[in-house]
């Protein structure tokens, strides 16, 4: 690295409730990436594989909360970032994994592992390694502050791109019509 | 009306000149002028309702729904304010936790007046908890669905249905956090109403509740009328029906 060149900030990313097609929208920043390399250096994220999140600058989270282990990530994300940005439909409002919200979750587990037609002795998973099940999915402003979001399913890469280039800059961020979408 | 009381009477809009006649309201003078107050219940071809105070403007100081409120000679009207914007961003908000809405699989994104005043006002994020309501869905109808998840009660349908097609297939129902939307057949159901996709009801919706069947996806999302044009600029910007 360039000893001359301003210290990297750092980001981290993850994904709890979601499709992870907010991180592969996050990679069609495409060739901007090496440019976003210059200015950044990623913490844990899918990009890097560190298990843990450090103190960071920025902490950038896809899909919203479905289970038990989706809230711990987030409140480490919280404790670590001073900046949390919401990316995509999921984390903003629930999105698709929250269309399970007027069902019972036992009615669910039971359809799923039991009832469903096809299935030979199908029996509920209860192996201590598995998160448990939250009873309705929440976006994640729910549990934390979130300082800015980021709509869309997922939002395009010029719009993740807008917003960290705002940051990065010093700006507050804002997406014009174009790059403001819901879906 | 006499030829007289229509001429030059005029009011201030953020400091423009509206012209107006007689008994037209703040909103009508505004978009004859084609200024753009943003509104979800009114529609310029039907009788205002006021409920759901979007249209909200400071008119000498006093707050009130621009839709509902008639010009006055001489008055000056603020709307495009931050102060105001905030709290219209904050009813917007509450519209969208009150209801499902989940944009990415609604035939109505894109067209929806709901989804593009957000844009237009900058609405990030629902900021309010959801509601997560549990609302039906009616798809009784060979060639209409509705999709109550998605309805904000802006009585459209209602006076389409009551006023120009005469038939009054819908209502509303209940009182505060419980109104809801209701058909005109003992079964409840769409298919057993006289309700036709020729009626002007079945235009109106401004969100995506009344969705003609097979045709949702024909456009894709992304080339639809609000992706083109911001709603505040948009050349229509009501009876989207595409
Ligand atoms: S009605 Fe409008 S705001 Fe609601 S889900 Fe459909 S596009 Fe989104
Ligand atoms: S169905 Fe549509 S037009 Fe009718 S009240 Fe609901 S939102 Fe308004
Ligand atoms: S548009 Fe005026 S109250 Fe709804």
């Amino acid at each position: 690295m360039n000893a001359s060149t301003k210290p990297k900030l750092r980001v981290a990313t993850a994904t709890l409730a979601g499709c992870f097609g907010c991180h592969m929208s996050f990679l069609d920043i495409d060739e901007r990436l090496f440019e976003l390399m210059e200015l950044v250096e990623f913490d844990r994220s899918p990009l890097t594989d560190i298990k843990h999140c450090g103190p960071c600058d920025i902490g950038i989270i896809e899909g919203g909360l479905c289970n038990a282990e989706n809230v711990h990530v987030l409140q480490e994300f919280r404790a670590n970032c001073r900046i949390l940005i919401a990316l995509g439909a999921c984390a903003v409002n629930g999105g698709l994994p929250a269309q399970r919200n007027h069902l019972s979750l036992a009615l669910i587990l039971e359809e799923v592992y039991h009832a469903q037609h096809g299935l030979v002795d199908g029996f509920i998973p209860n192996d201590p390694e598995l998160p448990l099940p939250l009873d309705k999915v929440h976006p994640i402003h729910e549990v934390v502050k979130i300082d800015y979001f980021i709509p869309g399913c997922p939002p395009s890469g010029d719009a993740i791109w807008k917003v960290l280039t705002d940051l990065l800059a010093g700006r507050e961020p804002q997406l014009g019509h174009g790059l403001l979408h819901y879906d | 009306m006499t030829e007289d009381s229509k001429i030059a009477a005029s009011f201030e809009l953020d400091g423009k000149t509206i012209p107006f006649t007689e008994g037209q309201t703040i909103i009508q003078a505004a978009m004859a002028a084609g200024e753009y107050i943003p509104h979800l219940c009114f529609n310029p071809e039907f009788k205002p309702h006021g409920s759901c105070k979007i249209c909200t403007v400071k008119a000498d100081g006093r707050q009130t729904a621009s839709c509902t409120s008639l010009a006055q000679p001489g008055m000056v009207v603020e709307s495009d304010t931050p102060a105001l914007n905030e709290e219209r961003r904050a009813l917007l908000q509450m519209l969208f936790v009150e209801g499902n809405h989940f944009c990415p699989s609604c035939e109505k994104s894109g067209n929806c007046q709901l989804q593009a005043t957000a844009y237009e006002l900058e609405m990030m994020s629902p900021h309010f908890d959801q509601f997560y309501p549990d609302r039906p869905l009616d798809a009784s109808h060979h060639e209409y669905l509705l999709d109550l998840n998605r309805c904000i009660l802006c009585s459209l349908c209602v006076r389409a249905s009551r006023d120009v097609d005469a038939k009054n297939v819908f209502a509303l129902a209940g009182r505060g956090i419980k109104t809801h939307l209701i058909v005109n057949a003992k079964s409840g159901r769409l298919a057993d109403t006289d309700f036709s996709g020729d009626d002007k009801a079945a235009h109106v919706c401004p969100v995506g509740v009344i969705i003609k069947k097979r045709v949702g996806f024909s456009v894709p999302i992304g080339q639809r009328s609000f992706d083109e044009h911001p709603i505040g600029a948009a050349p229509h910007p009501d009876n989207r029906d595409d």
